[in-house]
């Protein structure tokens, strides 16, 4: 049996096995697809899942997205480690 | 820009073949034989219009499905129409190398039923023999395939003290999901219903258990839990809504909004051997039935959780209340709310063990 995931700086967050991020065309939106669930992501959720691509570590993410949307680092990095660890403990994100 | 928004998900009863003889199978009583099934071409018609109408997600359920022989080509062309799959089992059938031929099919996810911890249990509610052993196996088959898994723990008042040791192994199973699914009482589960039911104490000890494996397991085991509706206060969300997110295909290819619907007489169901999925999603008489909130009663329709829980159960209301249009009958501000649970109780009081086993050959009712 392996613990629970904790997210940190040094973490390479990806999406679990079997979970997939694709655009839904019908409904003009994208979705998360998981085992007997879908989750909707909000627009930022979006934009951290996409940055999710199994080689950046979480800061490097977290610097990414603090330079594309020109925040404030320290509070982009609270936003997205809280939205991971929330989607790693629902299972749809791991490290 | 279509009528409705388009279903997200599609369950593919693929037969109504099985082996188990399920007490509490949510299968009609009526059930479809081999030779009305729809063909693999048929089936692959269908994954085409779904992916083309908008569905995301494919559950290939039964029956026992495994028993089709086309099933990896099934999964293979629900994947490569970018189909989120998942496979709803027993587990009875399935061999390693089976298992594996799926995942390389392109199968995302498993769902195995766990009737129970042990074999003596397992074998009396499911009329089967030897299923439990060839059920851990494939689990662990299901696991080295890389598959994801998902074990449905079905609780009924006959396993519902070994609640603790069945969450203890989805987690020795490697599954990342838990289902502890109270017996949904339609079909052969309505129909066996006094030898299923849990009492009120029963029930009242599996919330903690729940919640304190939930705490413990945070990150390891999500866990769904899922009352006996008789013993709830509001109804279910069913199917998210009648019409609404949910298509259900038969073996032979009749479309229902439920897998129950049928047990709703004066409604008629539509075949994918004589219209579009479109068009009977969009326009059939059984989904534009109970779609939205025209049929409800002033009371749902005046009522702030319409949307939430869309009035429940239609198939309950007829069953429970004689109405299909009534409110649900486990719903509180139901007439028949008081008198459904005064049932439920009583029969799980009573006691009996006389199971009605799953059959081809419907028994008369005596």
């Amino acid at each position: 049996m392996t613990g629970r995931v904790l997210i940190a700086d040094d973490s390479v967050p990806r999406l679990a096995p079997h979970v997939r991020l694709r655009y839904d065309e019908a409904r003009s939106r994208w979705a998360v697809l998981a085992p007997e669930r879908m989750l909707l992501p909000d627009d930022i959720a979006v934009e951290v899942l996409q940055r999710l691509d199994g080689q950046r570590t979480l800061a490097a993410i977290i610097d990414l997205l603090a330079q594309e949307f020109q925040a404030e680092r320290a509070e982009v990095r609270g936003d997205v480690i809280d939205l991971l660890q929330d989607l790693s403990d629902k299972g749809f994100v791991t490290a | 820009m279509t009528a409705h928004p388009p279903p997200v998900a599609l369950l593919c009863e693929l037969t109504h073949r099985c082996p188990l003889r399920c007490a509490y199978c949510s299968n009609p009583l009526a059930l479809e034989g081999a030779s009305d099934e729809l063909s693999t071409g048929e089936w692959m018609n269908l994954l085409d219009q779904a992916a083309d109408l908008g569905v995301l997600q494919v559950h290939f359920s039964g029956g026992e499905p495994t028993v089709r022989q086309d099933l990896a080509d099934l999964v293979a062309h629900a994947a490569g129409r970018g189909l989120y799959t998942n496979l709803i089992t027993s587990g009875v059938l399935l061999g390693a190398a089976q298992i594996m031929a799926l995942a390389e099919a392109g199968l995302e996810h498993v769902q195995l039923g766990l009737p129970d911890c042990e074999e003596e249990g397992s074998a009396f509610i499911t009329g089967f023999k030897g299923g439990f052993a060839r059920k851990m196996a494939t689990a662990q088959a299901v696991r080295d395939a890389g598959l994801a898994l998902t074990v449905n723990a079905v609780i009924t008042r006959h396993n519902a003290a070994r609640l603790p040791r069945m969450i203890e192994m989805a987690v020795e199973l490697g599954a990342r999901r838990l289902e502890v699914a109270n017996v949904q009482y339609y079909g052969w589960g309505l129909k066996n219903r006094a030898a299923l039911m849990p009492g009120p104490d029963q029930l009242k000890a599996m919330t903690p258990i729940v919640q304190e494996a939930r705490e413990r397991l945070k990150g390891v085991l999500v866990i769904d839990y899922v009352i006996p509706d008789y013993y709830a206060k509001r109804p279910k969300s069913c199917m998210g809504g009648w019409g609404q997110q949910f298509v259900n295909i038969t073996p032979s290819g009749k479309v229902l909004p439920c897998h129950a619907a049928e047990t709703i007489p004066h409604l008629s169901f539509d075949s994918l051997r004589e219209r579009t999925l479109r068009d009977i999603w969009e326009h059939g008489m059984a989904f534009s039935a109970y779609r939205g909130d025209h049929w409800m009663p002033s009371a749902c329709k005046a009522c702030d959780r319409k949307e939430i829980d869309w009035g429940g159960c239609r198939c309950q209301a007829l069953a429970l209340a004689g109405d299909a249009a009534a409110i649900d009958p486990t719903c509180v501000d139901s007439p028949h709310h008081a008198g459904i649970r005064a049932l439920a109780e009583a029969e799980a009081e009573a006691g009996s063990d006389a199971i009605t086993y799953r059959s081809f050959t419907l028994p008369r009712s005596g």
